[in-house]
C-alpha cells in the first residue's frame, strides 16, 4: 500500500518535473531580451561579430526541439553548456549545489525548530503578552526586505543560513501558531485536559497528530520559500551557490542553465511536498 | 473589544487618516525636488529629511502610505481567496482532484515567474499611467501569491473533510458545495488569516523589487516598498535613523492588522 | 668572542637585514573585488570588465599606455616603428624572457597571437579593433626578436591598440594560462574568488634591480553588490575600491579623508537619446518630434546639468559638453561650450516650431500632448535619479515624462531589435583615448549607431558628413588631420544632439593606507594601473 503510494507519487513527480522544465524553457525563450547579448553594445565589435553573437542563440529558437534534445543529452549526463559562463552546466551545479543544499538545510532546521517551538508555546500558553511579542518579532522580520537581512548578515558576520531562516521562520510561525491554536481548542483536547491528562501527553498524543499533516504541509512549502530566499542572500553575500547562479542566469537569459536549475528546484519542491503529503496521509490514517 | 484591539484599530485609522490628509499635511507634494538640500537630516522644513534628490521624505511617506495601504491588503485578499478556492476545494474533493491541484501548485511554486513578469511588462505600453502600472503589479502579485497557502489549505481541508462533524453533516444530507461553504471553509480560517497577514508586507516588499522589471510604482510616485529600498544602503543608514521611519510604520501597521485579526482567529479557533 | 668572529656575525646580520629589507616589499597580498564573474581567462576573447581586469594583471603586452602620463611605453617590445601609411608595425622584442611556465618568449609567440586574434571566427572586441578593412593580416618573423605585422588597411592609432593585446605562447602546453604579465592565475573558486600569484619569471625589475612585482599575490573576490564592497573596505577586508560611488565617497571622506581619491573627470559620459528609427512602432507625430534637431536641442537646453552633477553625483561629476570628455586633453574640442540651462529658451524654441502650452501641458501643432518615456537600466541608482530629475526639469516646460526602469536584456531588446522605445538614458564607457574606438557609434551603417542603427544610406546630411569625417580620421596617420576631422564630428554632434550628453563622472576610488605606491588616475584601471610597483604594509 505504502509502496504503491510512493510509486504513484514518483511517477507524478517525474511528469511534473518534465513539464516544469518545458514551461520554464518556454517562459525564458519568449521573454524579451532572450536573444540579445550585452556584449553587442561594445562599440569595438564590428557587424559580423554582432551577427555571430545573435546566431549563438539560434539553436534555442525552436524550444520544443531544444528541450527534447536537452532531455536526450541529459540521459547521458550532459546537461548542456551555460551560455553566460561558458562552462558545462553539470560542472557548475556540482560546484555550487553543496553550498546551497547545506545552507538551505541548516536554514530549514533553524526555521522549523524556532517556528514550531515558538508556535507551540504560544498555542499552549495562550498568554497575550507572549503572543504580542512573538507577533511583533515575526512582523518585524516579515517587514524587512530580504536584501536588508542579507546585508545585515554580512554586517554582523552571521552565516547566510541564518538570514534565510529569518526570512522563512516568520511565515512558518504564523501558520503553525494558528493551526496549533485551533488544534488546542478542539473539544477532545478540552476533555483530555479536564480529565487531568498531562500537557506533554496531550501535545504528543492528541495535538500533534491532528495538526501534524498541516504542519508537514507548512514544512514542505517552506522548502521552496527557503530556496527562493537563497537567491538574494547568496547574490548579496557573495556566496557561490545555486541561488547566485540562478540570478546571474536570469539576468543573462541563460536558457540551458535556467532550465536545469528550474528542473532541480521543481524536483526538490515536489520531493519535499510529496514526502509531507505521504507522511501526512499516514498520520491521518493512524488518527482515523 | 479589548484595549489592545482598540489601540490597533486607532493606529490603523490614524495612519489611514493621515495618509488621506497628505494634501494638507504636505502641500508641496511628493515630487518636488529641493535640489539645494539633497539627503539632509530632519529639520523644521523637512521633518524626516530629504531623499537622494531632495524630495521631502515625510511627504513621500504620507503619499506612499495611500498606495501601499490600499493595494497591498487588496492583493493579499485576492491571493487568500484564490488559495482558499484552489487549495480548499482540492482538499475537500480529495483523490485525483487534490493530487492534480497540488501538482499544479508545486509547479507554480517552482517556475521562474520573473520571465512572465518581464513579458507582461513588454506587453504593456511604456507610457502607462503610474496608477495602472501599480494596479497591474498588485494584481499580478495577488494572482501569483496563493501557492504556499494553497498547499497548507489543501492539507487542512483534507483533515476537516474527514472529521466527525463533517461526516455528521453529510449523513444529515448536506452535500457538495453547500457542505464546503458552510462546514469546511470556516475551519480553514486560521490558515486564511495567517496567509492574509503574511501577504501584506510580502506584497509591499515585492512591489519594490518588481521595479527592476519596469513594473511597480513608477517615479516619482512613492510607495513603502520604494522607501524601504533606501535601507539597502545599510552601511550608512545606521547614522541616519530617520530612514527607518517607513519600516517602523510598516511594522506598526502589520502588527495592528494582526491584533485586529487575532479576534477573528480566536473566533475561528 | 673575538673581533673577527664579531665582525662575521655583524656582517651576517647586515646581510640578513638587507635580505629582509629587500624582500619586505615582496611580501603581502592585495585584496579587492571584481563586480562580476570573469567569463574567460583567454586574453584574446575578453569582452567583460572582470576578464579585462584579469588580463591587465596577468597579460604581457608589447606596448603599454602609461595610465598616468598617457604616453605609450615599451614593454615586451623594446622599440617599435609604424609605417607612414599606418598599415605596418615592426617590433624589436626584448630577449631572455620566459612565460610563467618557463617557455621562452620569441617573435613566434607574437605571430601566433596576432594570427589567433585576427581569426575571423574569433569575434572579439580586441580583434575587431584591428579590422580596418577586408583582407588578411600578414605576420613576418624577421628574427627571434623582430617581427613585422602588416594590415590590409590603415589602422588608426595602430601602436596604441597593442596595449590590449596580451601575448599568448605558441608552444606552451598550458595555452593561455602561461602568461608574461606580473601575475598568474593560481586558484579560481567560481562565484567566490580568484587568486593570482606573482609570476616567478616576470622579466621586469625596478631601478634598484629588484624583481617585480613587489606583491606576492592578489586576491580578487567576486562581489557585485557595492554596499557589501564598501562594508568590506571599511572592515579592512579589502584594500581598494577601483570605482567608488559618489555617495560613499563623501561618507568615507568624513571619517577617513586620506583613503578617498577624486582623480577628476573621467572619460565616461552619461547620455540620453531619442529613437530616430524610421521603422520603429512609434506613432508618426512622435517620430517627427524626435527626428527634429530643434526638439532635441530644446530638450537639451531644458535639462539642468549642473543640478545633475551636483545632486546625483554630489559634485563628483561635471556637465558634459560633447562626445569627448575634457579629460581627454588631446581629442577634446576646446572650442565647444557647455549647454546653458534655460527652460525659457527651450520653450521659445519649441513654440517657434508650433508647440504651445495649454494649462501647463505642452502640445504640438496638431494638438498632441507632448509626453514620452525615458527608459534606463534598473539597478543603476544614478541613472534612475537622473531620469527622475530630468522628468522634473521637463515638467517645467509642460512635457510629461514617464520614467521606466527595465532589466538590461529587455532594454537591449527594445534598443536593438524591436526599436520599441522613445528615449533611453545610458552611459558610455571609454576605455581608451582614441576616438576611433567610437567608430561604430558614429558610422551611420553601424549596429551601434544607437539612435538609428544600420542605415543603408545616411538619412541626414549631417550623418553623411560624420561618416565622411570618421573615415578620414580612421585612414589617416597624421594626428593633426585626424584631430581636425574629429573636432568637426564633435561640433556636428553638439549642433544636432543625436546624443544629449549629460555629465562626465569623476574617477573616484578608495585605497587603504596599507597600500603603498598607489596613484589613482582616470584611465582604466584607475587604482592598480601600476600593479607591479604596488606593495602592502
Amino acid at each position: 500500500m505504502l509502496g504503491r503510494r510512493i510509486a504513484r507519487h514518483g511517477l507524478m513527480i517525474i511528469a511534473v518535473v518534465l513539464l516544469g522544465g518545458l514551461l520554464s524553457a518556454v517562459l525564458v525563450r519568449f521573454a524579451p531580451g532572450f536573444d540579445v547579448d550585452e556584449a553587442q553594445l561594445d562599440p569595438h565589435l564590428n557587424s559580423q561579430s554582432i551577427e555571430s553573437l545573435r546566431h549563438a542563440r539560434l539553436a534555442e529558437n525552436n524550444i520544443l526541439h531544444f528541450y527534447l534534445h536537452s532531455l536526450q543529452r541529459a540521459m547521458h549526463g550532459d546537461l548542456g553548456t551555460s551560455l553566460s559562463l561558458g562552462q558545462p552546466v553539470t560542472t557548475l551545479l556540482r560546484q555550487r549545489l553543496p553550498l546551497t543544499l547545506r545552507m538551505v538545510g541548516i536554514a530549514l532546521l533553524l526555521s522549523w525548530s524556532s517556528a514550531l517551538s515558538l508556535a507551540l508555546t504560544a498555542a499552549w500558553l495562550r498568554f497575550f503578552a507572549y503572543d504580542a511579542a512573538a507577533t511583533l518579532i515575526t512582523g518585524t522580520l516579515l517587514c524587512l526586505p530580504a536584501a536588508v537581512l542579507a546585508l545585515l548578515s554580512v554586517l554582523w558576520n552571521v552565516p547566510g543560513a541564518l538570514a534565510i531562516a529569518l526570512i522563512v521562520a516568520p511565515r512558518d510561525y504564523r501558520y503553525a501558531r494558528n493551526l496549533l491554536a485551533k488544534a488546542y481548542s478542539l473539544p477532545h483536547i478540552i476533555t483530555a485536559r479536564a480529565k487531568g491528562l498531562g500537557e506533554l501527553r496531550i501535545l504528543f498524543w492528541h495535538v500533534l497528530p491532528v495538526a501534524g499533516p498541516q504542519l508537514l504541509a507548512i514544512a514542505g512549502v517552506s522548502v521552496s520559500l527557503a530556496i527562493g530566499a537563497a537567491i538574494p542572500v547568496e547574490a548579496l553575500c557573495g556566496l557561490a551557490g545555486v541561488g547566485q547562479l540562478a540570478w546571474q542566469a536570469a539576468l543573462a537569459r541563460d536558457l540551458p542553465l535556467l532550465m536545469n536549475i528550474t528542473i532541480l528546484v521543481t524536483l526538490v519542491t515536489l520531493l519535499a511536498n510529496s514526502s509531507a503529503d505521504v507522511i501526512g496521509q499516514m498520520l491521518r490514517g493512524q488518527e482515523a | 473589544m479589548t484595549i489592545w484591539r482598540r489601540v490597533a484599530c486607532a493606529v490603523l485609522l490614524l495612519v489611514i487618516g493621515v495618509s488621506l490628509a497628505a494634501n494638507w499635511l504636505a502641500p508641496a507634494g511628493y515630487a518636488k525636488e529641493y535640489r539645494d538640500a539633497p539627503d539632509v537630516a530632519p529639520s523644521h522644513a523637512h521633518w524626516l529629511g530629504t531623499d537622494d534628490i531632495g524630495r521631502d521624505r515625510f511627504a513621500r511617506v504620507l503619499y506612499g502610505t495611500r498606495i501601499s495601504l490600499l493595494l497591498a491588503p487588496a492583493a493579499a485578499l485576492l491571493s487568500t481567496l484564490m488559495a482558499a478556492l484552489i487549495g480548499g476545494l482540492a482538499g475537500y474533493l480529495g483523490g485525483a482532484w487534490s493530487k492534480s491541484a497540488m501538482a499544479v501548485t508545486d509547479l507554480f511554486l517552482s517556475l521562474p515567474w520573473l520571465f512572465l513578469l518581464i513579458t507582461v511588462r513588454a506587453l504593456m505600453p511604456l507610457n502607462v499611467s503610474p496608477l495602472v502600472s501599480v494596479l497591474v503589479t498588485f494584481l499580478i502579485l495577488g494572482l501569483l501569491g496563493w501557492t504556499s497557502a494553497a498547499r497548507v489549505l489543501c492539507s487542512t481541508a483534507g483533515s476537516v473533510r474527514d472529521s466527525d462533524f463533517v461526516r455528521q453533516a453529510r449523513a444529515s444530507g448536506i452535500r457538495g458545495m453547500r457542505l464546503f461553504w458552510i462546514h469546511v471553509l470556516p475551519n480553514l480560517k486560521p490558515v486564511l488569516y495567517a496567509q492574509f497577514w503574511i501577504s501584506i508586507p510580502a506584497f509591499i516588499l515585492s512591489e519594490a523589487n518588481l521595479g527592476i522589471l519596469g513594473l511597480g510604482v513608477a517615479e516619482p510616485m512613492p510607495s513603502w516598498g520604494s522607501l524601504l529600498r533606501e535601507l539597502e544602503g545599510m552601511v550608512s543608514v545606521g547614522d541616519e535613523p530617520w530612514k527607518f521611519v517607513p519600516l517602523v510604520l510598516l511594522i506598526l501597521v502589520v502588527t495592528s492588522f494582526q491584533v485586529v485579526l487575532s479576534k477573528q482567529e480566536e473566533v475561528a479557533a | 668572542m673575538t673581533v673577527k668572529k664579531c665582525g662575521k656575525t655583524i656582517a651576517a646580520l647586515i646581510l640578513c637585514l638587507g635580505f629582509i629589507a629587500g624582500n619586505a616589499l615582496a611580501q603581502g597580498q592585495l585584496r579587492f573585488c571584481l563586480r562580476s564573474e570573469p567569463k574567460t581567462f583567454d586574453p584574446l576573447k575578453v569582452e567583460d570588465d572582470a576578464s579585462v581586469a584579469v588580463r591587465y594583471l596577468t597579460g604581457g603586452v608589447l606596448l603599454r599606455m602609461n595610465r598616468q602620463t598617457q604616453v605609450l611605453e615599451p614593454e615586451l617590445a623594446q622599440s617599435w616603428k609604424v609605417s607612414k601609411d599606418g598599415r605596418q608595425i615592426t617590433f624589436k622584442l626584448r630577449s631572455g624572457i620566459s612565460f610563467s611556465d618557463g617557455t621562452p618568449f620569441s617573435a613566434d609567440d607574437v605571430a601566433y597571437t596576432v594570427q589567433q586574434l585576427m581569426d575571423p571566427s574569433l569575434h572579439s572586441p580586441t580583434g575587431d579593433s584591428f579590422r580596418s578593412g577586408p583582407g588578411n593580416v600578414e605576420t613576418k618573423v624577421i628574427s627571434p626578436t623582430q617581427i613585422s605585422i602588416t594590415f590590409p588597411a590603415p589602422v588608426a592609432g595602430l601602436d596604441r591598440q597593442f596595449d590590449q593585446v596580451a601575448i599568448e605562447s605558441a608552444h606552451s602546453p598550458k595555452k593561455e594560462m602561461a602568461v608574461l604579465g606580473p601575475f598568474m592565475v593560481a586558484d579560481y573558486k567560481p562565484g567566490a574568488s580568484l587568486l593570482l600569484n606573482r609570476n616567478p619569471n616576470y622579466w621586469k625589475t625596478d631601478a634598484q634591480g629588484r624583481k617585480l612585482p613587489y606583491l606576492d599575490s592578489i586576491r580578487l573576490d567576486i562581489q557585485p553588490n557595492r554596499d557589501v564592497e564598501m562594508l568590506r573596505f571599511k572592515r579592512n577586508e579589502i584594500d581598494l575600491i577601483n570605482t567608488l560611488d559618489s555617495d560613499y565617497f563623501d561618507k568615507l571622506a568624513t571619517t577617513s579623508p586620506q583613503v578617498v581619491h577624486d582623480a577628476g573627470p573621467s572619460l565616461d559620459s552619461e547620455q540620453m537619446w531619442f529613437n530616430e528609427v524610421a521603422k520603429s512602432p512609434l506613432p508618426g507625430y512622435k517620430k517627427a518630434w524626435f527626428r527634429s534637431a530643434v526638439f532635441r536641442r530644446a530638450i537639451s537646453q531644458a535639462i539642468n546639468r549642473d543640478d545633475l552633477a551636483r545632486v546625483v553625483f554630489r559634485g563628483h561629476a561635471q556637465p558634459a559638453i560633447g562626445p569627448i570628455s575634457p579629460a581627454n586633453k588631446f581629442w577634446f574640442n576646446a572650442k565647444l561650450k557647455p549647454e546653458v540651462y534655460s527652460s525659457d529658451t527651450a520653450l521659445k524654441a519649441l513654440q517657434n516650431q508650433g508647440f504651445r502650452m495649454e494649462n501647463g501641458t505642452l502640445k504640438d501643432k496638431d494638438g498632441n500632448v507632448v509626453e514620452f518615456s525615458i527608459i534606463t537600466n534598473a539597478g543603476n541608482k544614478y541613472r534612475e535619479r537622473m531620469a527622475t530629475m530630468i522628468q522634473e526639469d521637463l515638467q517645467k516646460i509642460g512635457i510629461h515624462v514617464n520614467v521606466v526602469t527595465l532589466d538590461f536584456p529587455s532594454l537591449i531588446a527594445r534598443m536593438t531589435q524591436t526599436f520599441d522605445y522613445e528615449a533611453i538614458l545610458l552611459g558610455l564607457t571609454n576605455v581608451g583615448l582614441d576616438p576611433n574606438e567610437q567608430m561604430n557609434v558614429w558610422l551611420s551603417s553601424s549596429e551601434n549607431h544607437q539612435w538609428n542603427p544600420q542605415e543603408k544610406t545616411p538619412e541626414t546630411t549631417w550623418e553623411a558628413e560624420i561618416d565622411r569625417l570618421m573615415r578620414i580620421q580612421a585612414s589617416s596617420a597624421d594626428a593633426k588631420k585626424r584631430k581636425e576631422a574629429f573636432d568637426r564630428v564633435q561640433e556636428i554632434a553638439v549642433e544636432e544632439q543625436p546624443f544629449i550628453y549629460l555629465v562626465n563622472r569623476n574617477a573616484l576610488s578608495a585605497i587603504s593606507p596599507r597600500v603603498q605606491g598607489a596613484s589613482p588616475v582616470i584611465l582604466v584601471p584607475q587604482t592598480y594601473w601600476n600593479i607591479e610597483r604596488l606593495s602592502v604594509k
